[in-house]
């Protein structure tokens, strides 16, 4: 069992630990949907409300795992409720607003294959949190995605109207940023944690 | 190289496509979370690599024979379902072969499930073609991801530890660069890989151009 304060999990999660600059997870929405800064905050969003639930869904099955003592078979019910959570969101999104739904195209359903939140719900496991404990982390990862998206997203922007040479124009590019804003979130390492 | 005109290429090729034309990790950028995640040492990332290459053979297998009877509506919770299984077993089974390795990948293991490249392979080849094609494919990408995965790790020990497999490459006197195995180290790495990935692509154009449009 964990006794960190909730403030600290959060902090920890979004920026000390940030899941896409320091775990490397959900790397293929990062560098897939960055390329402009409305969709990466959108994407954000959607990313963060999927966590969000997935994470009481995870906390919830996890209890049952351990009540009825099968442990082998939490990675394929996390998956499975993951899944069907991302569907109802692409069901969602498709109703209500349809060019946000083109816009995001290929990565709404690569959501559910988005390492990002089935990390999250393994994490949380594995640290043993308690309810508002996950709920603190589920948050601050959310937040997290969404702030190196938004970075990434609006540096992206930025350099479309630079001169660089055709070789390194692309993910190349991107991936020497992704370096470069993984060093500075470094710096939060003294935050505590 | 010579496959037949209506549009199936030659069995060869589904094998060979993913080392090199279609390479999972250089050239579609699948992927990418182990790869970096677990690429800090050449052992770690070769053991990720035949891992993940299993679990994609099986899983398009499987995925290929079951084509006919998936309802398209519900297709990706069932490929999923399918590849967590077969995680599950490697997972058990790294456990009980080096409880060292199970340690150093950690929770990258059952992050196998959530690899786009396996799902993307699922959806976008298993499910339209026969078992044969779709295990030459699993092979083809599971090997292509292995190399990749080798020589991120291989450069990231060599430069940040000054080693490979554990056994001292430099002089004593070397000084490791920290950080090329901190997660920084991985994107630049992957960064300079995918520089000469383009820089060879480039240069082939190049030399096949004049031939089509000569100036």
């Amino acid at each position: 069992m964990s006794d960190a304060p909730l403030w600290s999990i959060f902090v920890n999660a979004c920026l000390i630990n940030n899941f896409v600059l320091a775990y490397f997870l959900g790397l293929c929405p990062f560098l897939g949907v960055s390329g402009k800064l409305a969709t990466a905050t959108r994407m954000g969003g959607a990313v963060t409300f999927v966590m969000l639930v997935s994470s009481i869904c995870a906390f919830g099955i996890q209890q049952l795992l351990v009540a009825i003592d099968a442990p082998y078979l939490r990675l394929i019910s996390f998956i499975a409720v993951i899944a069907s959570t991302v569907q109802l969101v692409e069901m969602f999104i498709k109703k209500t607003s349809p060019a946000l739904f083109r816009a995001l195209g290929i990565f709404l359903p690569l959501i559910t294959t988005n390492c990002a939140i089935l990390g999250l719900a393994l994490f949380q496991t594995n640290k043993g949190f308690d309810f508002a404990q996950c709920l603190a982390y589920a948050l601050g990862a959310g937040a997290g995605f969404t702030l190196a998206l938004v970075l990434i997203a609006g540096l992206r922007e930025k350099l479309e109207l630079a001169t660089v040479p055709d070789v390194v124009r692309g993910t190349a590019l991107s991936l020497v940023l992704a370096g470069l804003l993984s060093i500075a979130f470094m710096g939060f390492a003294g935050l505590g944690g | 190289m010579t496959g037949p005109l209506h549009g199936t290429p030659a069995l060869g090729d589904e094998f060979v496509k993913g080392l090199w034309r279609d390479n999972p990790v250089f050239v579609q950028v699948l992927g990418m979370c182990p790869a970096l995640a677990v690429s800090n040492t050449a052992r770690n990332a070769l053991a990720m690599g035949l891992a993940t290459s299993f679990v994609l053979i099986l899983s398009n297998a499987v995925i290929s024979s079951l084509r006919h009877v998936i309802p398209k509506q519900v297709r990706i919770a069932t490929y999923i379902l399918v590849i967590a299984t077969f995680v599950t077993v490697v997972d058990y089974a790294i456990q009980a072969v080096s409880l060292d390795l199970h340690k150093a990948l950690g929770a990258f293991i059952s992050l196998i499930v959530v690899n786009c490249l396996i799902l993307g392979r699922a959806e976008a080849f298993a499910s339209k073609h026969g078992i044969g094609r779709s295990l030459l494919d699993g092979l083809g990408m599971g090997a292509g991801f292995t190399v990749a995965l080798f020589s991120l790790g291989a450069v990231r020990e060599i430069l940040g530890s000054g080693t490979l497999f554990g056994i001292q490459v430099f002089h004593a006197d070397f000084q490791p660069w920290i950080v090329m195995i901190l997660p920084s180290g991985g994107f630049f790495t992957l960064a300079a890989w995918l520089l000469v990935f383009n820089a060879v692509t480039a240069r082939r154009a190049r030399a096949a151009e004049p031939l089509e449009a000569p100036r």
